[in-house]
This record gives C-alpha cells, sequence and structure tokens, in this order.
C-alpha cells in the first residue's frame, strides 16, 4: 500500500516570513476502548490523528468541523488539559509536552483558555472580582490593591463595569458572562488563547459583541488565537486562516479567502453548501453527504472521507491511500488525491486500484450565493 | 379569502412569579394558513417558545393563558376545549418537534415502540398494526433498515436519525399543523441541511403547515414563505421571506440581520445591538425596543407602537411607519450611553 503521510506541517513561509509561535506536528489522541470494567482493550478511538499547522503571532486560526471530528480535544491538548498521545507542540521555542509541572504552570500563563459554555465554566461561589484575580494571585503578578485596581481594568476592558467585581455569575447573562471568562483569560496576560466555541451559546445580537470584543482585544493586545467554531460564518468572519477537520484529520488549511471562495476538499465543500443563507433569492444547490460521520473508532481505510465523497472521480485508490496534507495552490493545503497537483502519482494510484485521473472539482453549490 | 388553519387573537400569556408578573406573550396575533411555513423568529427570552406551548395548551401554573386571548384551530377556539378534546388534538392534528431530541424521547423504550404508541392511543390501532404503521414512518422519514433500527433505543442512534425518529412520531397521524422549536438547533450542520429538506419534502407531500421556531436567520431564509420577528413578547416586524431580507423595517430586525456574519461577506466589525433582552417582569415603557434602538425619540418612550402595515402585506411595529425621516438620523442608542 502506497501510503504517505504528511509529516512536516504545512509550510507557509513563503507568505509568512515569520515564525511560528506555536508549531504542533503530528498531534494525536487516542483512547483505548475497554470492554467492561476489567476486560481487555476493544480497540482506540482515534479523536485526534495526526494533525499539524502554525500559528503566527497576531493570527487567528480557526479550526473548524463538525461534533466529534477532535477540534475541542486538539485545543485541549495543546494546552495539556488533555495529554496527548504522541506528537510535537512547540510554544515560544519551549518543547510543551517535555514540560514539568511548575514550568508547565508557567507556561500555562503565556496559554489561555475561553470555554464555550459560559454556564458551566464559571464557579457559582465565586465573586466575578475573585475569579479574575484567581490568576493574578497564582501567578504571583499582583497583590492587595493593586490587584484590584487590575481586575477593574479588565473587567473596564471587556465592557462589563468595575462594581460587578463583587457580584456573582448568576446575575449576569450569557454574553455577560462570556466575558467574564474572556477578562480571567486576559487576567494573566497571555499572548495565546484557545477560543473553544466562545460565542456558540449566545445569542446573534450578544454574539456580535463578544466576537467585536475579541477582536478589538488581539490588536490592542497583539493576541494569537486558536478560534474553534463549528459555524463556519463565523469563522471565516474572524479567522485569517482556517483549517478544516473531519475524523480526527486536517483536511483543508488556507487563507479564509482562498478557503470560503475555492474549497478543494469536498469535505468543505459540503460543509460550506450546508450552512443556510439568509438570503431567499430562489433555489440553491446543495450538496447533501448521505449518511453519518463514521465512528472514530472504525473510521474508514485511506481518506476517512471516501465513504461519503462526492467528487465524480472518486474511485478505489480513494479507499486505500491516506491522502496526503498537500499544497495546491500557494498558501492552500488539501488532502485528496483526486484534486490535482498531487504527489501521488498516477502510477501510485493505478498500482493501488484507480481508475480515474485526478481532475480538478468545485461544483457550484459549494460557493456561497454571494460569490457566486 | 379562506378561513385559516390557525387564528390567533391577542394571545397573552403570563407567569405569576415572586419577582412580579413575566408577561413572556403579551398580545400576540397571527394566522397560519393551510401548507404554509411560517417562521417565528427571536432571540432568548423573546417569548417564542413560549407562544409555541402557549397554542398546545401546555402551561402550567405560575403561568396562565389570559382568558380573553383567542386560539382558532380549524374553527374551534382551542381555550374552550375540555381536557379531553385538547389531548385528542395534541399529537393528532397539532404536533410539536422540539430541539432535543434526546429528551423528547423516551430512553428506556425502542423507538419503534414509540412511534407505536401515537397510533394506539389516537387510533386505537392493534399492536401489530401500530408497530407496522411505526415501521413505514421510519421509512418516509428516510431511515435506512427501518426494520432493524425500530427495534433500537434512542441512545444507539445518532442525533441527526434521533431527531428523524421524532419527526416520524410527529407525522404518524398527518398533523395539519407541525410546530417545530428549533429543530435543528442541536444538530451539525451538514445533518441540518438533511432534515430541513427532509422537512419541505414531507410537507410538499402531506401538505401539512409548519409554524418554524428558530434564532437562525439563514434556516428561516430557506424554509419558510412568511416571517415574523419576536420581541418583548411581541410579534415587532411581520412580512414574506424575500421582504424581511431585502427591506427590514423594524430597528430590531435590521440590527439582527446586521449582527449576522455571513459566508462569503467581508465585514470589518460586526454590527451589534448594545444592550439585552430586557426581563419580561419589567417591560420597557413605550416601545419595548426603545432603549436599544438607534433611532429612538421622544415618542418612543412614551407611546407603544401598534403594527404598522408598512407595504402589501409587510407590518411593523415602529413609529418610523409615521416618521420615516428619522431613519437617516441614527444615534447612540440608550443602553450605549448609561
Amino acid at each position: 500500500m502506497t501510503a504517505s503521510v504528511v509529516t512536516g506541517a504545512p509550510r507557509t513561509e513563503s507568505r509568512e516570513p515569520k515564525t511560528p509561535l506555536l508549531s504542533v506536528r503530528n498531534l494525536t489522541k487516542h483512547y483505548e476502548r475497554k470492554a467492561g470494567l476489567f476486560g481487555g482493550s476493544k480497540g482506540v478511538v482515534r479523536a485526534v490523528d495526526g494533525v499539524s499547522f502554525d500559528v503566527f503571532p497576531g493570527e487567528t486560526l480557526g479550526l473548524v468541523g463538525e461534533s466529534g471530528c477532535g477540534k475541542t480535544t486538539t485545543g485541549r491538548a495543546i494546552l495539556r488539559l488533555i495529554e496527548p498521545t504522541s506528537g510535537d507542540i512547540v510554544f515560544d521555542g519551549q518543547d510543551v509536552l517535555r514540560l514539568d509541572a511548575a514550568p508547565l504552570r508557567r507556561l500555562r500563563r503565556k496559554m489561555q483558555i475561553i470555554f464555550q459554555d459560559p454556564f458551566s465554566s464559571l464557579n457559582p461561589r465565586m465573586t466575578i472580582g475573585a475569579i479574575v484575580r484567581e490568576g493574578i494571585t497564582i501567578h504571583r503578578l499582583a497583590e492587595g490593591a493593586e490587584a484590584d485596581r487590575r481586575v477593574k481594568q479588565l473587567l473596564q476592558e471587556v465592557g462589563l463595569r468595575p462594581e460587578y467585581a463583587n457580584r456573582y455569575p448568576h446575575e449576569f447573562s450569557g454574553g455577560q458572562r462570556q466575558r467574564v471568562g474572556i477578562a480571567r483569560a486576559l487576567s494573566v496576560q497571555p499572548n495565546f488563547i484557545v477560543c473553544d466555541e466562545p460565542v456558540s451559546a449566545l445569542d446573534v445580537s450578544v454574539q456580535a459583541q463578544v466576537i467585536n470584543l475579541l477582536q478589538d482585544l488581539q490588536r490592542d493586545r497583539g493576541l494569537s488565537y486558536l478560534f474553534i467554531a463549528h459555524d463556519l460564518s463565523v469563522v471565516e468572519h474572524i479567522a485569517d486562516r482556517v483549517a478544516v477537520m473531519y475524523l480526527g484529520h486536517i483536511v483543508e488549511l488556507a487563507n479564509a479567502r482562498d478557503l470560503y471562495r475555492e474549497p478543494l476538499m469536498p469535505y468543505t465543500q459540503a460543509l460550506l453548501s450546508a450552512v443556510p443563507v439568509p438570503e431567499p433569492v430562489g433555489k440553491r444547490e446543495r450538496i447533501v453527504l448521505q449518511g453519518d460521520v463514521p465512528s472514530p473508532a472504525n473510521p474508514p481505510s485511506g481518506c476517512v472521507f471516501h465513504p461519503r465523497c462526492h467528487h465524480p472521480k472518486k474511485d478505489a485508490a480513494c479507499a486505500k491511500i491516506i491522502p496526503p496534507l498537500e499544497e495546491k495552490a500557494p498558501g492552500h493545503f488539501v488532502a485528496c488525491i483526486k484534486q490535482p497537483p498531487t504527489s501521488v502519482t498516477w502510477e501510485a494510484q493505478r498500482s493501488n486500484g484507480a481508475t480515474n485521473q485526478p481532475e480538478r472539482y468545485i461544483p457550484r453549490a459549494a460557493i456561497g450565493r454571494n460569490l457566486a | 379569502m379562506a378561513e385559516s388553519l390557525l387564528s390567533i387573537e391577542n394571545l397573552r400569556t403570563y407567569f405569576y412569579t415572586e419577582a412580579g408578573v413575566a408577561r413572556a406573550v403579551d398580545g400576540v396575533s397571527f394566522h397560519i394558513d393551510a401548507g404554509e411555513t411560517v417562521g417565528l423568529v427571536g432571540e432568548s427570552g423573546s417569548g417564542k417558545s413560549v407562544t409555541a406551548l402557549s397554542l398546545l395548551r401546555l402551561i402550567v401554573p405560575p403561568g396562565r393563558i389570559e382568558p380573553d386571548s383567542r386560539m382558532v384551530f380549524e374553527g374551534r377556539d382551542l381555550l374552550r376545549l375540555s381536557d379531553e378534546d385538547m389531548r385528542r388534538v395534541r399529537g393528532n392534528r397539532i404536533a410539536m418537534i422540539f430541539q432535543e431530541p434526546m429528551t423528547a424521547l423516551n430512553p428506556v423504550f425502542t423507538v419503534g415502540d414509540q412511534i407505536a404508541e401515537v397510533s394506539r392511543v389516537h387510533e386505537r390501532a392493534s399492536r401489530k398494526a401500530a408497530w407496522k404503521r411505526a415501521v413505514e414512518m421510519l421509512e418516509l422519514v428516510g431511515i435506512p433498515a427501518p426494520e432493524d433500527r425500530a427495534k433500537e433505543y434512542p441512545h444507539q442512534l445518532s442525533g441527526g436519525m434521533r431527531q428523524r425518529v421524532v419527526i416520524a412520531m410527529a407525522l404518524m397521524m398527518r398533523p395539519a399543523l407541525v410546530i417545530a422549536d428549533e429543530p435543528t438547533t442541536a444538530l451539525d450542520v451538514t445533518i441540518q441541511a438533511q432534515i430541513l429538506d427532509l422537512l419541505k419534502d414531507l410537507q410538499q407531500r402531506f401538505g401539512t403547515s409548519i409554524l418554524l421556531i428558530t434564532h437562525d436567520m439563514g434556516v428561516v431564509a430557506e424554509t419558510a414563505s412568511r416571517v415574523m420577528v419576536m420581541y418583548g413578547g411581541e410579534i415587532v416586524e411581520e412580512a414574506p421571506v424575500g421582504r424581511i431580507f431585502a427591506a427590514p423595517h423594524h430597528p430590531y430586525t435590521e440590527g439582527l440581520l446586521g449582527a449576522m456574519p455571513r459566508v462569503g461577506e467581508e465585514r470589518e466589525r460586526l454590527r451589534t445591538i448594545p444592550g439585552t433582552v430586557p426581563p419580561p417582569t419589567n417591560w420597557p415603557s413605550g416601545c419595548r425596543f426603545h432603549d436599544r434602538c438607534p433611532y429612538s425619540w421622544d415618542r418612543t418612550e412614551r407611546e407603544h407602537p401598534p403594527l404598522y402595515e408598512v407595504e402589501t402585506g409587510h407590518f411593523s411595529r415602529c413609529h418610523l411607519a409615521e416618521e420615516p425621516q428619522r431613519r437617516s438620523q441614527p444615534h447612540e442608542p440608550m443602553v450605549a450611553l448609561t
């Protein structure tokens, strides 16, 4: 079997001369499935299966995909809130996976996270002020009156009144709580924040307020974000580059503009065509995928998307060859052996049963009506 | 004009709580014609779900549907039906699809049993006949190998499959009206597309009317023919779907559309609506949106606006209908200044 897996990360040096703030290489997280209490292993669930990407200073990298694709696990593994099974994570020159507890804690000052659910992520017994102050105390950034002053300043920065410091989370709406979560993340002066579905639980009007706030903070503080979301329109709005995940793999990675205007991975195409567009002008063509996402405990062979793929040139080789994430256009990385150009030669494809030559395929339905 | 399938007049549903009277639904009137899909849009706390529950008379104390409300369905006032008659309407003539299929299904019965139960209760069908109908319904909603799936329990199915089961249950009795409360909100976008297509297909086949309750303007645009926007327990705008997107009249609708990021649209910043939805125990005076509105003036603070007809079939609860020149003078909303 000609299986080629990308080992290096997609390079974007040609247009991004900066050194990455965060480099993730071949990150995997496998969970063992046990048969009963004392039973043996029933195999592994490949939640994240060889993910590589970079995040540059001041950049927002969007990470999108449907439930169970591994995007949240990826975000948490980077912070070691979940211990990865293997891979390399380099943050600001430090090898994250080899750090002991004390240096890891110091590093976490630089890497923070904002959670999806503003109701379960704040301790209901602590005041807003105490929640925001906790990190400042733990990392010994300030104490006493100086810490109080910083808390008030942070609350103000995220659009809350400083006098709210004495109130409890239940006194606030979802949007206000999410602001508290953001203030808590900012309290330790990080330069990188994993935003894990930070606006999914919020109403549209409040969502817009929080997105604008995140963008303002990024500009003012030079923050980098890994922005995890399932809402493609939110990600397009906020991200500079976007990575699409499916069944534990990154299947496409490109500049936001390129990804939305020229999606090349058939899965991305289906995802984009499924987004309801708030413009009721006639009927829209849509790529409706058949069936559900397969289980990561038993992923399909070859390309993980092949059983649901709608590329007209799909053939037997797709079930055998693991497609490398390779550059199809400058800075545009795609894992598909049927979208030319590909490093998987026609000979290699044919010896794996291929009958169809690769051919570029972007159905009209894949491109939002606004772009057509 | 033919009589509407459902017509609601001055529906008011209040909750008598310790914190005061919550006027969750406060004078809502609308109609739904046979075979029509009407979207009811609003954010949390706007009153859209309470409207749906009121239609099915599922309001329990401290909540109460106020006595002068009227809900006429198929020529009968639902509020005058006996509990027994109302039970026959529910599930039979009006069915409901909930947001979270896992909570709508009973975890200890197979999905086949649960669908069959509908037919056993409403048609007094035999066990065997009901089971056969359940399998047919599963096939109708696009579940592969329906005989086998019918024997499975809800936890064995994916989210999309569960929502198909809930739809099969709702459509079992060929109801005239289906109330779908955020039917795709818990689903992934590709599964959402499948379910919306299924609903549209079934509606065309059976001529069912659908009241689609959602916060997602995109879902409404692709599914509904008419849209009603709720805010503060009231309908603030109603229009054919094309008009609401092309020419929203109410500043709240305008704000909602401006706050949505859209695929393929490049914007530096999203427009926001400052502040939050007010609590139903204390709606603002005059226009309930006035403190968050960029066009408010003294009249909007004082005078509660009626639903003006701004063009044929397009209604807006905004005094701009009478003083349109004020739209050219936006200012900082009151809440932004406090």
